[in-house]
Parts: structure tokens; C-alpha cells; sequence
């Protein structure tokens, strides 16, 4: 294993983001057959899968918080 | 109507899907392949890099240790049954699960996607097992491999789908109805506006 990959595993949220590009990339190509609405489509689903990571992030912060 | 034509995207033209079942096996046996035999290179390229580049990515960080099949009562590797998802790069390792016998070196002459040696009942001050020392020394990213190697495998079943049967357009009537419902309001108006529309007067009933 790399240097640059070992020292991004402590990092692990990283490790989200290829993730994220894939996954909405692939959904969006199951969506359309042209490319310009697949990044389109693509782009607003990262957008949406990021958005509910944080909503996530902040009720579990909140969770953990308060108790 | 004809302006309704106009506005519809042209995205809606009939995709050319040859033989789907071929397509569908094609796609599974190797990410893209299916629509590369289909004539959608541009699909095909895209579904082979996001698919194959996660599948590899996780294999590297987990150090070639995550793709394996086991379904020994003591080691049963489900995540395996995500992995199979892209067909050939996972296949050796139904492979070695036939062919290798524990403690012995694979017939095929290299370990990887073999299934580790597994302890039935680890007793403390006992020596780890392969599968516990792949932990040790693989740390988190055998668990980022394993994920990364399973949505790979995940990802192409959606990818067998569409070479089978086509992306899944969405209805263009569907966003212009989404639209349409906004600029109405709410619905107790909407009598009223499709009165307007039709040109006849709207009288509200009152019962008393």
C-alpha cells in the first residue's frame, strides 16, 4: 500500500467520496442515455446522498450530546 | 400539443438492445461489456470505469485479502455474495473455494482469493488464524476493501439491468406535472384553476 493511501486510512471519511461519485454516477446512467443529463443527474444525487450524510451526522452529534 | 412535442427531451428515442439476455450476461461477466455489444460505448466506458475502479480500489486497500468465498460454518463470507456482482474479477475466488484444500498451497499456484484458515474454536493463548491475522495487519482497510469490493458488486446488477432493459427514463408528464401542481397552490384551488382552464365559470357549493 501506498504512503498517501496508508496515511489517508486514519482519515476514513474520505474514503466517501469515490464512493459518493460512483454510486451517483451509475444511478444516474440507469436514469438516462445521453451523457450531459447523466453528469446533470449525477452531480444532484451527490449533492442529495452528501446533504443526508450530514443531516445524519448532525442528529447522531446531537444524540450524542444530549445523552 | 405540438408544443408539448417540441419541449419533450429527445432522450426518449428508443435505445437499440440487441439480444438483452446476452447483453445482461455480457454486462455481468465483465462491467460495460454489455453495452459495449449493445453500441452504447459512451455507457459502456462509464459503467466500466465507476465499477471496475471501486472493485479494484477496494481490493488494493484491503491487500487482495477481501474477495474471498467461504461458506464454512465457522467463516461464512456473505459480503461475497455482493462481490460475485462483477462477474469475472471475483470469479477465482469460487475457484480456490473448490480446489484448495486448507494448509496446503492452491493447485492454481498463487493464494490470492483463497479462503483463509480458519480456527473452529479459537481458545485464548492460542496462535490467530489467517482470517484474524489479515485483521491485524490490514487493520480498517480490510473493512473499506470488503465495502468498496461490495458496491462494486452492487452497482453492476444495476448496470446488468439496463443493458437488459433499457435505462429507466423519467416521464417528462412527470415533472410538468410536479410543476404545474406548484404553480397552482394548494389543492382546494385546483377546481377552480381547471375551471379557468376550460373556460367555464367555477361556482362554489355550499352546503348549509
Amino acid at each position: 500500500m501506498t504512503p498517501i493511501i496508508a496515511s489517508l486510512l486514519w482519515m476514513k471519511i474520505w474514503f466517501a467520496l469515490p464512493l459518493i461519485a460512483a454510486v451517483s454516477l451509475v444511478y444516474a446512467a440507469t436514469r438516462h442515455e445521453d451523457m450531459r443529463p447523466i453528469f446533470i443527474h449525477a452531480a444532484r444525487t451527490a449533492v442529495w446522498i452528501v446533504a443526508f450524510m450530514a443531516i445524519i451526522f448532525a442528529v447522531l452529534f446531537l444524540i450524542g450530546w444530549w445523552l | 400539443m405540438a408544443e408539448e412535442n417540441k419541449q419533450a427531451p429527445a432522450e426518449t428515442l428508443e435505445v437499440e438492445l440487441k439480444n438483452p439476455g446476452l447483453a445482461a450476461l455480457l454486462a455481468w461477466l465483465w462491467p460495460g461489456a454489455g453495452h459495449l455489444y449493445q453500441g452504447r460505448t459512451a455507457k459502456g466506458a462509464l459503467y466500466m470505469i465507476c465499477i471496475l475502479t471501486t472493485y479494484f480500489f477496494g481490493f488494493y486497500i484491503g491487500d487482495g485479502r477481501v474477495v474471498y468465498a467461504s461458506w464454512r460454518p465457522e467463516d461464512r463470507r456473505l459480503p461475497y455474495l455482493c462481490q460475485v456482482g462483477v462477474g469475472i474479477p471475483a470469479l477465482p475466488a469460487m475457484l480456490q473455494a473448490k480446489i484448495k484444500e486448507p494448509g496446503k498451497p492452491s493447485p492454481l499456484g498463487t493464494d490470492l482469493m483463497a479462503p483463509p484458515q480458519v480456527a473452529e474454536h479459537w481458545q485464548p493463548g492460542q496462535d490467530m488464524d489467517d482470517l484474524a491475522q489479515w485483521h491485524q495487519e490490514t487493520g480498517v482497510g480490510f473493512e473499506l476493501g470488503t465495502l468498496f469490493t461490495m458496491v462494486a458488486g452492487l452497482l453492476n446488477i444495476l448496470a446488468i439491468y439496463d443493458a437488459f432493459a433499457g435505462p429507466v427514463f423519467i416521464k417528462p408528464e412527470d415533472k410538468k406535472d410536479k410543476k404545474k401542481k406548484k404553480q397552482r397552490g394548494p389543492p382546494e384551488d385546483e377546481k377552480k384553476n381547471d375551471a379557468k382552464e376550460e373556460g367555464i365559470e367555477y361556482v362554489e357549493e355550499k352546503i348549509s
